[in-house]
């Protein structure tokens, strides 16, 4: 089947392990203020293609990626399950590995998405989950959506073993308040498949996006994080991760 | 066996010249990490702060600190030169003091006057006369000879960089020779082959008669260099010191002999580490000596420089030496030749600082150990200094004791040498097919004159029957020129100390070179998969493109253009197949301006792709700026299908890239063990 591409990126190296071959849906529900691809928000729009076809191109790419694969990010992959579905069904009959990067939103607990999902977990090798926010006001706020079925998502592939990293984009003034990190944490620490943590630094490269788009900037006169903001974020939330896991083990 | 070969494995090579023999017989493959290696010694720190205040000066007076304009630079013209004698391991200086510029005015004694004078400077009057009423140069040879039509393609700069005012270098001493065997055996050696040459006199014996005379005469001057700097050089070294100074000495004498484009040092790190094993497993020295040793030798590469014109150093945006050093590789064995000293040669850049000399450029393969991988890897985010050549690709090639002169230019050290050629720009070459043969700049009829395009739009059919007519005569005369320069070269500018250190009978690579690759397969592409519109001036030349839609581009890995650039690359170099080819040299072919692209793109006019007159040429075989849109990935694999059989003197491909987009900062990415030690270290 045809999915709505936005592009593809032949040498990908931030989004999973090794060199990867990154394909951008089109197309997202959320609309995060400090989003860096505006351009992949509207549905609708984007290249159709067959997964078949995408999959020829990833093959040309074999050489380039002994520890790498396959990365789904958007846009939200999700909300093209199908076609992501296919895609990795044809990338593991070729043995190469799969990661999806995703926002959770999609997430329902019915049997009905459930018959959905499982088939595509299956197939995946890695989850890259962003969770913006902790707290579901603030995540309103920051996305237009609230945070309850993402951290649903989250345990269910904790549920289900699904290897996650964990990425969260430190804003200043709008994601680092040491409660909420600390927060984040402690939810993270409950979860036994994460194998990485990703902290990102925000920073302002979107801005041209959003003016050749004509889409007013949300986080105008927010400064760029520095490397320090994201790494006493880290260790917030490393701290939150021990937290729980010491009264775990107290239990 | 010799004295100083005690504890050497024995082999082919203890009885004839055979370094690679030697090599394989006594090297101890290294597979650790980097935390043997030593920081550098006091006196190391002392010395480059030296260095560095002298560089300081010579900035400041304009580039150049001192020349030299009245002794003629030969091997033995000058006393002995020193940073701070007392401190330096490795001694040895190209003139009496450093940085002072050595006069070398056997390729052209105009050029050395020009150099000169560039910088306040003057040849003393005596050598200009000397080398103007007495002497021939090469320059003066080269232009005795040239056809009108040589010169009008100089000119219009369709052939450029021809290396007919500056030595062509390119070509790579074994002067491993001279540390293993001592310059007495090595003299023995050349007479022997001169006693066993042919003596049926035609002018090919004659010359080789004449050519070995000369070596042997280098030979002695390079001992005679040895006892400048008070070493007795006629014996082999005995210990990784001297081994070092010995094998400098042979590159100091070539240095001081030719000003060539490049001046490149070989595959030493490997030999000389066998040298520094015995003298470690010995106790006589500290791995904090051995890195001084190598500390000092590398400091003395980063002080080679020439006297060169402003034009010179505009080709080349700046006047790069090329002291490529070749390191690591694969032996057709199986093992690896990475040694703890391919490491201490890459730590040079953190003892001494980065920078772009010595070249150092690691044989790239995937069989390579891991740790020395990392270690590569680490040095190049750290300090960008590092080229990496595919060994993998040229070891079927060239065995595993080959080294890279210049920056891709791959030879057997000792057995092959090369002719260095410059380029032919085909991407003017292609304006000439639409033009007839009449330069779109200077509009005067260069290449022949045959019928231009007619028409408002370019037709691909007649557009590349065109072109491959005038490849046809482009590369005729391209190869005629060559060989009208090296054999004046050859002839007025020989490179006697370098070829000594040869095998009597090398291969002779003939070297040609092509610029614009990625504006003619764009362009074509353009004329072929879009529509593209002619603008002719008064004169009716074609001066300009209107292109009409999108076309594919290079570097996307789209075999529809690729595939045009493929072809262009065998169609080129099979026409430069056909001619003849000086001292029957073996023709290649390069696709490399990794800086000339700059000058090139100047000379060459409005190009159907959409490319202004003037601007820069892509570099080497790049895509050409900002039209590969698919990726690093895609623009790499576009450059991975040009044919190696048909480019065998190189490939390049300059790859720029922020760190960020290479991956993670470990600082803010917690991967898979470090979250679990992290949190138990939080515990």
């Amino acid at each position: 089947m045809k999915g709505y591409i936005h592009s593809t990126e032949s040498f990908g190296t931030v989004d999973g392990p090794g060199i990867r071959y990154v394909v951008f849906l089109q197309g997202c529900p959320m609309r995060c203020q400090y989003c860096h691809n505006p351009d992949t928000w509207e549905f609708g729009k984007g290249t159709p293609t067959e997964a078949s076809e995408i999959l020829a191109d990833v093959l040309r790419y074999r050489s380039f990626m002994k520890q790498g694969g396959i990365t789904v990010t958007g846009g939200e992959p999700l909300a093209q399950i199908e076609f992501v579905t296919e895609l990795f069904t044809l990338a593991k009959a070729e043995g190469i590995h799969t990661c999806i990067d995703s926002s959770g939103i999609m997430f329902r607990n019915s049997a009905e998405y459930l018959a959905k999902l499982d088939p595509l977990l299956a197939l995946t090798d890695l989850v890259m989950l962003d969770i913006k926010h902790i707290n579901p006001d603030t995540h309103k706020i920051l996305t237009g959506h609230t945070n309850e079925g993402i951290l649903a998502f989250a345990r269910y592939l904790a549920d289900k073993g699904t290897d996650v990293w964990i990425r969260h984009v430190v804003v200043p003034g709008v994601t680092d308040r040491e409660a909420d990190l600390l927060e984040l944490g402690r939810f993270l620490g409950g979860l036994s498949n994460i194998k990485a943590l990703d902290i990102l630094p925000y920073h302002t490269m979107g801005i041209e996006k959003y003016r050749r788009l004509n889409i007013p900037y949300p986080l105008k006169g927010v400064p760029a994080a520095s490397t320090d903001d994201a790494l006493r974020a880290k260790k917030l939330i490393l701290r939150g991760m021990k937290e729980t896991r010491a009264t775990k083990k107290q239990n | 066996m010799q004295n100083e070969w005690t504890g050497f494995q024995p082999g082919r090579w203890s009885n004839s010249v055979n370094v690679r023999d030697f090599i394989q017989h006594n090297y101890t493959p290294y597979d650790g990490d980097e935390s043997f290696l030593a920081g550098p010694t006091s006196a190391t720190v002392k010395l480059w702060d030296e260095v560095m205040e002298l560089s300081k000066k010579e900035r400041e007076a304009g580039g150049v600190l001192d020349m030299d304009t009245k002794i003629v630079s030969t091997i033995t013209s000058h006393g002995p030169g020193y940073i701070d004698k007392e401190y330096e391991q490795i001694v040895g200086l190209q003139t009496d003091k450093p940085f002072k510029r050595s006069l070398q005015p056997f390729g052209g004694i105009r050029m050395a006057q020009n150099a000169c004078k560039e910088y306040g400077y003057e040849v003393d009057p005596e050598v200009v006369k000397i080398f103007t009423d007495y002497r021939k140069t090469h320059n003066q040879g080269v232009f005795d000879v040239y056809t009108p039509e040589m010169r009008l393609a100089r000119k219009s700069a369709i052939i450029t960089g021809l290396p007919d005012a500056y030595g062509r270098g390119r070509i790579i001493g074994d002067y491993r020779r001279v540390a293993l065997y001592g310059i007495d055996w090595l003299i023995e050696d050349k007479k022997h082959q001169l006693a066993t040459s042919l003596v049926r006199m035609t002018s090919k014996n004659i010359r080789l008669r004449e050519e070995l005379s000369e070596q042997i005469r280098a030979l002695e001057d390079l001992k005679k260099l040895g006892e400048i700097y008070g070493f007795d050089i006629s014996k082999p070294a005995a210990n990784a010191k001297e081994a070092i100074q010995w094998l400098y000495f042979g590159y100091l004498a070539a240095v001081k002999e030719q000003n060539g484009a490049a001046m490149s040092l070989g595959r030493t790190s490997t030999f000389l580490d066998i040298y520094i094993e015995r003298d470690l497993k010995a106790g006589l020295i500290t791995e904090e000596q051995a890195q001084e040793y190598i500390d000092h030798f590398i400091m003395k590469l980063r002080m080679v420089r020439f006297a060169r014109t402003p034009e010179y150093n505009a080709l080349f945006s700046g006047d790069p030496t090329w002291v490529t050093e070749s390191i690591g590789g694969i032996g057709i064995d199986g093992r690896h030749m990475v040694t703890k000293n391919s490491f201490r040669y890459l730590h040079t850049l953190e003892n001494l600082g980065t920078a772009p000399e010595p070249n150092m450029t690691v044989l790239w393969s995937t069989r390579l150990p891991r740790k020395f991988k990392e270690y590569c890897a680490k040095m190049s985010i750290k300090t960008s200094s590092i080229q990496y050549e595919n060994d993998d690709l040229m070891r079927p090639v060239h065995g595993d004791d080959y080294a890279i002169a210049c920056c891709v230019s791959s030879m057997r050290v000792g057995k092959e040498m090369q002719f260095f050629g410059a380029r032919a720009n085909l991407a003017k070459c292609l304006l000439y097919a639409i033009n007839g043969g009449v330069d779109e700049r200077l509009k005067i009829q260069v290449g022949p004159k045959y019928r231009p395009v007619e028409g408002d739009y370019l037709d691909y059919d007649d557009v590349m029957a065109k072109y491959d007519d005038m490849m046809e005569w482009l590369a005729g005369l391209y190869v005629n020129t060559l060989n009208v320069i090296h054999y004046m070269h050859d002839k007025y500018a020989y490179e006697k100390v370098q070829m000594a250190l040869h095998d009597r009978d090398v291969k002779r690579y003939f070297a040609t070179g092509i610029a614009g690759l990625s504006v003619v397969a764009d362009s074509l592409s353009a004329i072929k998969y879009a529509k593209v519109k002619v603008i002719r001036d008064e004169d009716g030349i074609v001066t300009d493109y209107q292109v009409e839609g999108d076309f594919p581009k290079y570097g996307n890995n789209d075999d529809r253009v690729d595939s045009i650039a493929v072809n262009i690359v065998r169609t080129f170099m099979d026409k430069i197949r056909k001619h003849h080819t000086y001292r029957d040299g073996f023709p290649t072919m390069s696709i490399l301006t990794i800086t000339s692209n700059v000058v090139y793109g100047k000379k060459t006019g409005n190009t159907p792709d959409g490319r202004r007159m003037g601007e820069p040429l892509a570099p080497g075989a790049n895509p050409m700026h900002c039209r590969d849109t698919h990726g690093a990935a895609a623009s790499l694999a576009s450059v991975a299908k040009l044919p190696f059989r048909h480019a065998q003197d190189g490939i390049s491909n300059t790859f720029s890239i922020v760190p960020g987009a290479l991956g993670k900062s470990d600082q803010l990415f917690t991967g898979e063990l470090d979250l679990d030690r992290m949190l138990e270290e939080e515990q």
